[in-house]
């Protein structure tokens, strides 16, 4: 016989948050929306959300960041903000002209139970004379998951509701390359270009979240990737979707079941064999090898690992951030002898230990604790007896690196201490390489400002 | 198409073109990309400062994250105020209710940190669940000894404004229970100020020369134990009048405290601020007049010369500013007249009928006003005005830089002191180096019509 089963109920262990790690679902889902060309985010809910969402990406981006709101009152949260949303997305059309609108709830129209999409079909319906923007919406309510989250279901959504039918093979390969730099989607526009690969990147905020300087004030930016080729997503060769940490569902899972596009789930580019990963994917795909231009790039990340090895090996790391991030990073930190001792990330339920230690498996000397769901405060408790000697993570680590007395290195978003957040690259071979010098650099500056001597030849 | 929603037109006035009836205070337009923030934006910008107090958001993660630390707020001891503290409320507290939540964090973090007081800062989603925030702050005020104070600032219920006054009521609760034995009768609380950059330092400075004690700062560099004893004070100064004026008024009411509404940005502005206090004080200490004509002649004799460098270079240049209280408008308009700069629009988040009226009385002809603008407006004006710098906050910063125009921040964000008569030099210098830098001739608005003009001169 069994023994009884304790009936004793639970009780939720209720703590506050310190400095939270992550941000909330909207945001994400504005940032992914920022990557469609012509479109324009919207979240629906009070006006502060978009407004304090602006501000945050604004001072990473440095871009005009322009996120419309219903800006929902007392009433609309008593009766329905449905007339408010419409109101609003008729304004948007009238001032931005876009060829998108992405709305994303918030947690406002999440609890008072509002129906977008009845609302969208209403709206089509109502308006349908008029000129209409393509219409997609993704629940983000702010009370469950992190901004990755809303990155995330904005992506599926955009592909599930656009892509609706069997394109013809359009010969292109989809990549959908989580949340990554402006600076990365450039490189992997010119690894696809060197490849002979028409890919269409969703999002692509190469270009509409790192503009150049223009004669006037755009309302939309251009770049993005085109509505077109995301209605005809299903017609390409393969989709590859960087992150071991993501949901079930995605827009890559759902082109595969609903059209047959293959999907090649694999980690973010980060390191050397990581970024072999992709390189291998792209040869599989484009049935070509890789063009000279990364052979070399990859030997010369191998030659600065062997002639940089001493500086860093065995240098302890606490890395935080995005789930996805901070998988890559430990990827990439495993390989040139960096013990990561602890791998944090505000995201809950990612399987963050299991893609780590398959990332780092056989090459890191040891396993890093690694804690799902922490902030800041829960970081820097453990990391106090770990003794690390290099923090890596965004701009929110910095007076934790300043009161351990050791070198933050800025990687992801938000980077808000620092000018080019944007312009950080973390992707591929020369990711990897930037990183790589970045780490020594650090490691050396720090063994220099502590030296009494001021070693002026290390 | 137009740039300006019918809806809007109303929002938006030129001096001297018919009278001023400006509609203000009202929600902002579904859909128009307003640059204004929320209730809960309101109430956290006035009370963030106070630096020994836990600041709780009870909400989702957000609302606690987008405002952490993002101030320039200083602070000469406690940096508790500089974390960021959420319940980071989930799916199941939304369901079964928050309270519970709110209670555990509040007896956790406070045994943490021993906190002279918490403030609780309701959310959007609060509001909506229907958690008893008061009885959750009454009942670990008892547990805890310390004042736990809810600040009613659900981000829907209205705009900015309706969170500067929940504010205001969450202090008016501390204030009276501090001891007022040993305050001078020559003695101030400075309200309204937030000590960006150290700016209240400046001015407290100021009137110690003058023999001044300060009672209470509210809220910049502020703590509990102050604000609670700032009832002792002889006079309330109020700068930022849409954050602080309520409280203000609710002392005058219970406690009989005179207040004035000063400014110390520009040197007539915080010349005058002295002045009125020196002028208040005169009956019950003579020699404050003349303290105050000497400091303020001392530190013109400084500002004045270096002033007229700058000034050299700036005269004529064309300004616009959008500001988020539009009383601080009403000095930068003086203070651009003394760099010999032209003011050619002002807007404001959280202006009143009032304030417009007065914008349009300091304002040369032609300058347009405007409430709760977005981009595309401030866009819009900035090229129409042919602006040369663009006063604003964070938001507003990328807008000008992507028509090649001079930015400064002159929002809560900005890391240097511009109050006070130093302070007009420094702004005087962010002016002239957000002017004369050499990179606007590559701005492409800027290049192509340089190239222009060199090309119709080639012509001529």
């Amino acid at each position: 016989m069994s023994k009884p089963v304790s009936i004793k109920k639970v009780k939720p262990n209720y703590v506050s948050t310190t400095n939270a790690c992550k941000l909330c679902t909207p945001l994400g889902a504005s940032l992914a929306f920022r990557g469609v060309e012509g479109a324009i985010p919207f979240l629906h809910g009070s006006q502060g959300c978009a407004t304090y969402m602006r501000r945050y990406i604004i001072s990473h981006f440095r871009e005009p960041v322009d996120i419309a709101s219903s800006a929902l009152g007392e009433k609309n949260a008593i009766y329905g903000g449905g007339p408010n949303l419409k109101k609003g997305i008729l304004n948007v059309m009238k001032k931005y002209e876009p060829s998108l609108i992405g709305v994303a709830t918030t947690c406002l129209t999440e609890t008072i139970g509002d129906d977008v999409p009845r609302n969208l079909k209403e709206f089509r319906s109502e308006f349908g004379d008029l000129d209409l923007p393509d219409l997609v919406e993704v629940s983000t309510p702010s009370f469950s998951g992190t901004h990755t989250d809303g990155w995330h279901g904005a992506v599926r959504s955009l592909v599930e509701q656009l892509c609706t039918t069997r394109s013809a093979d359009t010969g292109r390969v989809n990549i959908l390359p989580n949340m990554v730099s402006c600076e990365d989607v450039r490189h992997l526009k010119d690894i696809c270009r060197d490849f002979g690969i028409h890919a269409t990147i969703l999002p692509d905020i190469s270009e509409t979240l790192d503009g150049p300087a223009l004669e006037d004030y755009v309302k939309i930016p251009s770049g993005g990737t085109p509505v077109a080729e995301i209605k005809e997503m299903s017609g390409a060769r393969g989709t590859i979707e960087f992150g071991r940490c993501l949901p079930k569902a995605t827009g890559g899972t759902s082109l595969e079941k609903t059209f047959g596009v293959k999907n090649h789930r694999i980690g973010l580019p980060m390191g050397l064999r990581e970024s072999d990963r992709l390189f291998e994917t792209l040869e599989t795909i484009s049935g070509k090898p890789m063009p000279r231009r990364y052979e070399l790039e990859r030997g010369r990340l191998v030659d600065a690992y062997v002639d940089g090895h001493k500086y860093v090996f065995g240098k302890r790391a606490v890395v935080y951030g995005e789930e996805d991030l901070v998988t890559g990073l430990c990827a990439f930190l495993s390989e040139i002898g960096v013990d990561v001792v602890l791998a944090g990330t505000g995201s809950r339920k990612k399987g963050l230990d299991a893609a780590i230690a398959q990332v780092t498996n056989g090459v890191a000397r040891m396993a890093p604790e690694v804690r799902e769901g922490v902030d800041f405060f829960d970081i820097s408790e453990e990391a106090a007896s770990l003794k690390p000697d290099l923090l890596i993570g965004h701009s929110k680590g910095y007076r934790y690196a300043k009161a351990w007395g050791i070198p933050l290195i800025r990687v992801g978003f938000p980077i808000h201490d620092r000018f080019g957040g944007q312009r950080i690259h973390h992707l591929g071979y020369r990711g990897a390489q930037t990183l790589f010098d970045r780490v020594v650099n650090a490691v050396i500056e720090k063994k220099q400002a502590d030296s009494s001597i001021g070693y002026g030849y290390i | 198409m137009s740039t300006i929603l019918d809806e809007r037109k109303d929002q938006i006035h030129r001096t001297g073109e018919g009278a001023i009836d400006i509609a203000c205070n009202r929600d902002s337009l579904a859909g128009a990309v307003s640059q204004r923030a929320c209730v809960f934006c309101g109430s956290r910008v006035v009370l963030y400062p106070i630096s020994d107090a836990l600041h709780l958001v009870h909400g989702p993660i957000g609302c606690a994250v987008y405002t952490w630390d993002i101030r320039g707020s200083l602070s000469s001891g406690p940096e508790l105020f500089r974390l960021s503290f959420s319940t980071d409320l989930q799916e199941t507290d939304v369901i079964f209710g928050g309270e519970r939540k709110l209670e555990a964090a509040l007896d956790e973090l406070i045994d943490r940190h021993s906190p002279k007081a918490a403030f609780v800062y309701s959310t959007c989603i609060v509001g909506l669940i229907g958690d008893d925030m008061e009885a959750v702050c009454r009942k670990m005020t008892e547990k805890k000894g310390i004042p736990v104070l809810p600040v009613m600032s659900e981000g829907f219920k209205g705009n900015k404004r309706a969170g500067y006054l929940a504010a205001c009521k969450a202090m008016f609760k501390l204030i009276g229970t501090g001891d007022t034995s040993g305050i001078s009768p020559l003695s101030i609380n400075i309200f309204g100020d937030f000590n960006l950059a150290g700016e209240i330092w400046i001015i407290r400075e100021y009137f110690e020369r003058m023999g001044v004690q300060i009672v209470a700062n509210v809220t910049g560099d502020g703590r509990v134990a102050d604000i609670g004893r700032c009832h002792g004070a002889a006079l309330n100064l109020v700068q930022c009048s849409g954050a602080t004026l309520d409280l203000a008024r609710m002392m005058e009411e219970e406690y009989g405290t005179p207040y004035m509404r000063v400014s110390y940005l520009g040197i007539e502005d915080m010349a005058d601020a002295l002045y009125q206090v020196a002028d208040f004080f005169k009956d019950k200490d003579p020699g404050i007049v003349d303290r105050t004509r000497v400091l303020v002649r001392e530190e013109l004799q400084k500002l004045m010369p270096e002033l007229a460098r700058y000034r050299e270079d700036l005269e004529g240049k064309r300004v616009a500013m959008y500001v988020g209280g539009s009383f601080k408008a009403f000095s930068l308009v003086k203070a651009f007249r003394h760099l010999g700069m032209e003011v050619v629009m002002v807007g404001s988040q959280t202006g009143t009928k009032e304030d417009y009226a007065e914008l349009e009385q300091i304002t040369d002809p032609g300058t347009v006003i405007i409430d709760d603008a977005n981009p595309l407006e401030l866009s819009h004006f900035i090229k129409e005005k042919d602006v040369d710098v663009f006063v604003g906050g964070v938001k507003e910063r990328p807008i000008a830089f992507k028509l090649g125009v001079g930015f400064c921040d002159h929002n809560h964000e900005r890391k240097e002191a511009l109050e006070g008569f130093v302070g007009m030099l420094n702004f005087a210098r962010e002016i002239h180096s957000s002017v004369m830098s050499p990179v606007w001739q590559f701005a492409p608005r800027r290049a192509n019509r340089m190239a222009a003009a060199k090309k119709e001169a080639v012509n001529e």
